[in-house]
C-alpha cells in the first residue's frame, strides 16, 4: 500500500469565465522510504499540489489517501492530529518562528500533540544534533545562516515520528552546496522509511529523487523510469563521456 | 580535454615514470577518464620532441623510464591553466536545432518533443547524482567531475525549461512569435 495515494484531484480556484484550473486529474503514488519530485515551472500547480496532499487545501474533486485512508472521511479534528504527528513540512521561506530558538521551534509540533516539555526537548536536541546542530539549539532563527535556517526546517519537519515529508522548494535561496546538504537530509529521512515529496523547478535537486514526475499547466505530463545502478550507468556513460 | 597538459601538470609535482602517470591520470580524473598505456607514451614522446619535458637518457625504453617537466614546460603549463576554452563558437547544438525544427514541422507539438529531450536529461542527472549519493565512497577529483556534469545537464534542462516558456508565451502573443524565415535567417547572419 502506498504511503500517500492521489486519485485524479483537481483544484480550481474561481468560477465561470474567471475560474482557474490549478491542477486537472493528477495521480500520484508515494511508498514509504522513497523519494518523489514532482518538476515543472512557476504556475504548473505544484505547490497546489503540496497542500493538498498535506491535507492543507481541500480538493475541488478526486481523492486523496494517507495510509489508505481517504482525507475525505477524517473529521477536522482528525486531519489536525494527522498534521502534527504524521506529516512534515518544509518551505522556501523556512517558516520558522522568530521568537523562539531553534530547538524550540523542532519541538512545537511535539508539545502541541501533548508530549511534555522536557521530553520534547530531548527529541528536538536529538534532530538538530543529527543535522549537525547541536550547538545552535537555543539560537534565534536570525542568528543564524540560512543552511542552517533550512536545517532546522527539516529537523521539525522529520521530528518524532513523522512519516510524509512535503517539501516546497526546499532549498530556496541557498546555494547549490547547501542544496545538495538539503536534499541529503531528505534522503536520510526516507532511508529511515519517511515517504518524501519535493515540489522543485531546479533540475539538480530533482535528480535527488527515485522518481521525478513532470507537471505542466496542472497535469501530469511525464515521469522518469527507475535509473539502473551506478555501476552499470558508469561502464555506460563512460565512453561517451565529454569529458574524454 | 588535453591529455597533454594533464601530464605535464602530474610531472609539475615531481619527476615520474610512464605508468605511474597513467595511474596518476585516472585517479585524478576520479576514475571516469581511462586513459591507455601506450597514448601515455605517445604523448611523452611528443612533449619530449617540443622541449616540455625530458627524460633520463641512460635508462633503457619502457616502464622504468622517468620524465620530468622543464622549464618550457612548466611555462606551456601555466600559460595553458590561465587560457580560457574557447567557447565563443556559435550554438549548433543538435538538440537545439532539433526544437527549432519541431517548430515547422505539422502535427508535431513543439512542448512534447521539449518533454521527451527534458526527461532523459533529467534521467541521466538521477544517475550522476546516484554516484555521490555515498559521500564517505566519493574523493574529490570524482565529486568535480560529476558537479561538472551535472552542471552541464542542468544548463540543457534549463534552457530547455526556458524555450517551453519562451514557446508557451509566443503562442499567444504573436508579435513575439519567432516566425520561421526571419528567425532562421538571423542565426545564419550571425554564423
Amino acid at each position: 500500500m502506498s504511503f500517500l495515494e492521489l486519485r485524479r484531484v483537481s483544484k480550481s480556484y474561481g468560477a465561470g469565465p474567471t475560474e482557474v484550473h490549478a491542477i486537472t486529474d493528477v495521480d500520484l503514488t508515494v511508498e514509504r522510504g522513497s523519494l518523489v519530485a514532482v518538476m515543472g515551472p512557476s504556475g504548473s500547480g505544484k505547490s497546489t499540489l503540496l497542500t493538498i496532499a498535506g491535507s492543507l487545501e481541500e480538493p475541488t474533486s478526486g481523492e486523496v489517501l494517507i495510509e489508505g485512508v481517504s482525507l475525505q472521511a477524517m473529521s477536522r479534528n482528525d486531519k489536525a492530529r494527522l498534521r502534527r504527528r504524521t506529516i512534515g513540512y518544509v518551505f522556501q521561506d523556512f517558516n520558522l518562528l522568530a521568537g523562539l530558538t531553534a530547538v524550540e521551534n523542532v519541538t512545537l509540533p511535539l508539545e502541541l500533540d501533548g508530549l511534555s516539555a522536557k521530553k520534547a526537548r530531548a527529541v528536538g536536541m536529538n534532530a538538530l544534533e543529527e543535522l549537525g546542530l547541536g550547538d545552535r539549539a537555543t539560537h534565534f532563527p536570525d542568528e543564524l545562516s540560512g543552511g542552517e535556517r533550512q536545517r532546522v526546517a527539516i529537523a521539525r519537519a522529520v521530528v518524532g515520528e513523522r512519516h510524509l515529508l512535503l517539501a516546497d522548494e526546499p532549498s530556496g535561496a541557498l546555494d547549490s552546496t547547501n542544496g545538495e546538504a538539503v536534499m541529503r537530509l531528505v534522503l536520510t529521512a526516507c532511508k529511515r522509511g519517511v515517504a518524501a515529496v519535493v515540489v522543485t523547478h531546479d533540475a539538480q535537486l530533482a535528480s535527488w529523487a527515485d522518481r521525478v514526475v513532470f507537471l505542466r499547466d496542472g497535469r501530469v505530463v511525464d515521469q522518469t523510469t527507475p535509473p539502473p545502478s551506478p555501476e552499470s550507468f558508469l561502464e555506460e556513460s563512460s565512453p561517451s563521456s565529454p569529458l574524454r | 580535454m588535453s591529455v597533454r597538459h594533464a601530464l605535464l601538470a602530474l610531472l609539475s609535482e615531481g619527476p615520474k615514470y610512464g605508468l605511474q602517470l597513467q595511474k596518476e591520470f585516472e585517479s585524478s580524473t576520479g576514475e571516469i577518464w581511462p586513459l591507455n598505456i601506450g597514448q601515455v607514451y605517445t604523448t611523452l614522446q611528443r612533449l619530449e620532441r617540443d622541449g616540455l619535458v625530458e627524460s633520463d637518457e641512460t635508462e633503457s625504453e619502457g616502464p622504468q623510464k622517468g620524465f620530468r617537466i622543464t622549464d618550457a614546460g612548466a611555462e606551456e603549463l601555466s600559460s595553458w591553466l590561465n587560457t580560457p576554452p574557447n567557447m565563443t563558437s556559435p550554438p549548433r547544438d543538435e538538440l537545439v536545432i532539433k526544437v527549432l525544427s519541431a517548430l515547422r514541422v505539422p502535427g508535431v507539438s513543439v512542448h512534447d518533443v521539449i518533454q521527451v529531450h527534458r526527461r532523459y536529461l533529467v534521467e541521466l542527472m538521477q544517475q550522476w547524482t546516484r554516484l555521490k549519493e555515498d559521500e564517505s565512497e566519493f574523493d574529490l577529483s570524482f565529486a568535480l567531475v560529476v558537479d561538472a556534469e551535472l552542471f552541464r545537464l542542468d544548463a540543457v534542462v534549463r534552457w530547455l525549461d526556458t524555450a517551453d516558456g519562451r514557446l508557451k508565451r509566443a503562442a499567444t502573443d504573436p508579435v513575439t512569435a519567432p516566425s520561421g524565415p526571419h528567425f532562421a535567417r538571423r542565426l545564419v547572419v550571425r554564423r
